[in-house]
């Protein structure tokens, strides 16, 4: 087979993991936005994909015929709050006690990734039952074609509509995002914290919620591609081999290559996710060669890395403040 | 002035946040064993919550998981060599405040060297010899690994934190690279134990002992990185340069001299501890041996603020929840993610806790009068 005839297969794939990994990067996004720096997104991601697997899960075991909208809600609303949970504990944190941000991202990725693949292994046996935990009519309902007509268009036409809407409601979510940012007063004041939050304060922004919200609210649209990944990729089940955590790193290294814009997400999330399976599709691959295939997506995140940080072009630069906790008496 | 809470009962208070001077040493470890005390009480809660068992029976459970036989005792003892020789290696990055996420990384390329040298050399070169060229090429390949960000770092300060942490991923797939090239039996996917019959590389036991020359080796450099930062004329450079580079550059610091120095020791103590991994422990190479322990390492050389012996405790406490959760798992039936999750408690806890090392809150009782000019 050649390459251009597998490619819609490999379009396929790359816009699933594509849209978790946009879902991640926007959340980040918006987290970095007010100075920030959440490491802790693939745990965040974790613990909203095992929130909406355990929400719909007993959900599903105490009704006969579970409602497919009762689910995407249960589920939607359980990876939500889990996830800006996880964000909350990093903005007290960082925020409010000046913890190190790096220090508390990454042990919010190890207590995320715990808690999930702990839940994830267990739930069933603690519930009383046998075997793996599966939400077959949640699942289902995420995996439901959202255009009916997506069938009769073609080649073209089922890439472009054969989705659960989720992969839609992620492009929404950038969209809006970006508006947001860029339009609106608050994205403004938002931006302003990141940059300098000692000036920010002085014009009367209160540094505190800006970046309590973002950040809660950011992991909120991260947990929500763990879930999408949960319910759309593993079909409702939950699989112990770390693919959340490294689309979560993807994710981080999504932020870096979109400059900080969501609305580059939208196109460079489904590149990450061709660039992660291009391995599979490309002739004559051995085994060993495919690994240096899977270096693609972090060289070519190094590389936007390196080319930003020579050319100093001031839209394209990260907030001036990302990393460093922010302490109203210090000079 | 920084936070204001008003009581509505009539009387309102002021709360006023202060950094704090440096804290008594004894004063600031009892602040520390407080939090980890608190959070294994917070521990024990959630293990009561969601088993129902006894929390005492089962940290005991942990402590035999841990250290009962010398088996299992030595197994402790040889993790926790590895991960606080990566902490070492990490320390005067992060105290020169070059954010090095990238220890899983440098492992990996120093594990890869050493079984590069373990299977082309091994049989081939006596030992005593060999064991050198492999301390060698693991350090070698470490700080490589290290200096690279290092030296963009220096000449367009990119970021460091991200940059280290994309060189993980890419080492990761390097590994599996070189695990695919030596696979032994073919179609396994995995390289297999190396020189099983000669040993050739492997680390010769010490008194009957398999693991002492991974102590020996990572107690030295303990003491070594101690002094190093504390006593040395560089370990003090790299104190000036993380607490501000610009009055480095004041007082005539080649900054980025230092910053590429020192990522030079830190990869190389990193690649170190890759090899200890694979010639003093598991024999073999996989993308599994860094094992996430680049990571904790992270938080333990961040806990124990850079001290080289406060390390050894974090660390023995770390590797010690590891077993522990592992017993736990086989004997409650669970799955051994409860270390990772009583980490990430502890771990929150600590760094909730540092905020009372470096500022004080004191409550201060405002009058009618002084809250009206307010």
């Amino acid at each position: 087979m050649s390459f251009f005839q597998t490619l819609p297969a490999l379009i396929q794939v790359a816009i699933a993991f594509g849209t978790v990994i946009m879902l991640g990067c926007c959340g980040e996004i918006l987290t970095e936005k007010s100075g920030n720096l959440n490491l802790g997104i693939p745990g965040v991601m974790y613990l909203g994909g095992i929130a909406s697997l355990t929400g719909v899960f007993f959900y599903e075991r105490s009704t006969e015929n579970p409602n497919g909208f009762v689910c995407i809600l249960i589920a939607t609303v359980c990876a939500f709050l889990a996830a800006a949970l996880g964000g909350l504990i990093f903005s007290f944190l960082t925020t409010t006690l000046r913890a190190n941000h790096n220090v508390t991202g990454l042990t919010l990725t190890i207590f995320g990734a715990g808690v999930a693949n702990f839940f994830g292994g267990s739930l069933n046996k603690l519930a009383g039952g046998v075997g793996q935990i599966s939400v077959a009519t949640t699942s289902a309902a995420f995996r439901t074609v959202l255009f009916p007509f997506a069938g009769d268009l073609g080649v073209v036409g089922q890439l472009l509509f054969s989705h659960g809407f989720m992969v839609y409601a992620a492009i929404l979510i950038a969209v809006a995002m970006q508006i947001f940012l860029s339009r609106s007063h608050r994205g403004l004041h938002l931006r302003a914290v990141g940059e300098n939050p000692a000036t920010a304060d002085a014009a009367g922004i209160n540094v505190s919620i800006y970046k309590y919200l973002s950040t809660c609210i950011g992991c909120g649209i991260a947990g929500l591609g763990g879930m999408y990944y949960v319910m759309d990729y593993t079909k409702g089940t939950w699989a112990h081999d770390g693919t959340i955590e490294t689309l979560g790193w993807l994710a981080v290294a999504l932020v870096i290559f979109t400059t900080w814009k969501p609305k580059n997400a939208i196109w460079g999330s489904y590149l990450f996710g061709m660039l992660y399976w291009m391995y599979l599709y490309i002739p004559g691959l051995s085994r060993n060669t495919q690994p240096l295939f899977k270096m693609l997506p972090y060289v070519v995140t190094i590389a936007v890395l390196i080319v930003i940080s020579i050319h100093k072009k001031r839209e394209n630069q990260p907030p001036a403040s990302l990393g460093l906790p922010y302490f109203r008496e210090e000079r | 002035m920084s936070t204001e809470k008003k009581k509505k009962s009539g009387e309102s208070w002021q709360m006023h946040i202060v950094k704090r001077e440096m804290l008594s040493r004894p004063r600031a470890w009892g602040i520390r064993l407080a939090a980890i005390a608190i959070a294994l009480v917070l521990c024990a809660l959630l293990i009561y919550s969601i088993t129902k068992l006894n929390p005492v029976k089962v940290y005991v459970s942990m402590f035999k998981g841990a250290f009962r036989g010398s088996l299992r005792t030595w197994n402790t003892i040889r993790d926790t060599m590895v991960l606080l020789c990566i902490s070492l290696g990490l320390a005067p990055a992060f105290k020169m405040k070059f954010w090095n996420i990238g220890a899983e990384g440098q492992v990996l390329v120093g594990g890869i060297a050493t079984a590069a040298c373990m299977i082309y050399l091994g049989n081939q070169l006596p030992l005593p010899l060999l064991l050198v060229v492999m301390f060698v090429a693991s350090c070698l390949a470490g700080a490589v690994w290290g200096l690279i960000p290092a030296l963009f770092k220096a000449k367009w300060n990119t970021n460091e934190t991200l940059f280290t942490l994309m060189m993980n991923y890419i080492a990761i797939q390097l590994t599996a690279y070189f695990v695919a090239l030596w696979e032994n039996p073919y179609g396994s996917n995995s390289v297999g134990l190396i020189n099983p019959d000669t040993h050739g590389g492997w680390f010769p036991p010490l008194f009957g002992m398999d693991y002492l020359l991974n102590v020996i080796l990572v107690l030295a450099l303990t003491v070594g990185m101690y002094f190093y930062l504390r006593n040395s004329k560089q370990g003090y450079e790299i104190a000036v340069v993380g607490d501000s580079e610009n009055t480095a550059r004041y007082v005539g610091m080649n900054v980025k001299r230092i910053i590429l120095r020192t990522m030079i020791i830190s990869g190389a103590i990193c690649g170190l501890a890759g090899c200890i991994a694979v010639a003093g422990t598991s024999h073999t190479i996989s993308t599994e041996i860094g094992g996430g322990r680049g990571f904790t390492a992270i938080i333990v050389a961040w806990m124990s603020k850079f001290n080289a012996f406060g390390m050894i405790a974090y660390s023995f406490l770390l590797v010690f929840l590891e077993k522990g959760a592992m017993q736990i798992a086989s004997d409650f039936g669970l799955n051994n993610e409860t270390s990772e999750i009583m980490k990430g408690i502890i771990l929150f806890v600590v760094l909730g806790s540092e905020f009372f090392l470096n500022y004080k809150i004191s409550f201060r009782k405002i009058s009618a009068k002084e809250e009206k000019n307010a």
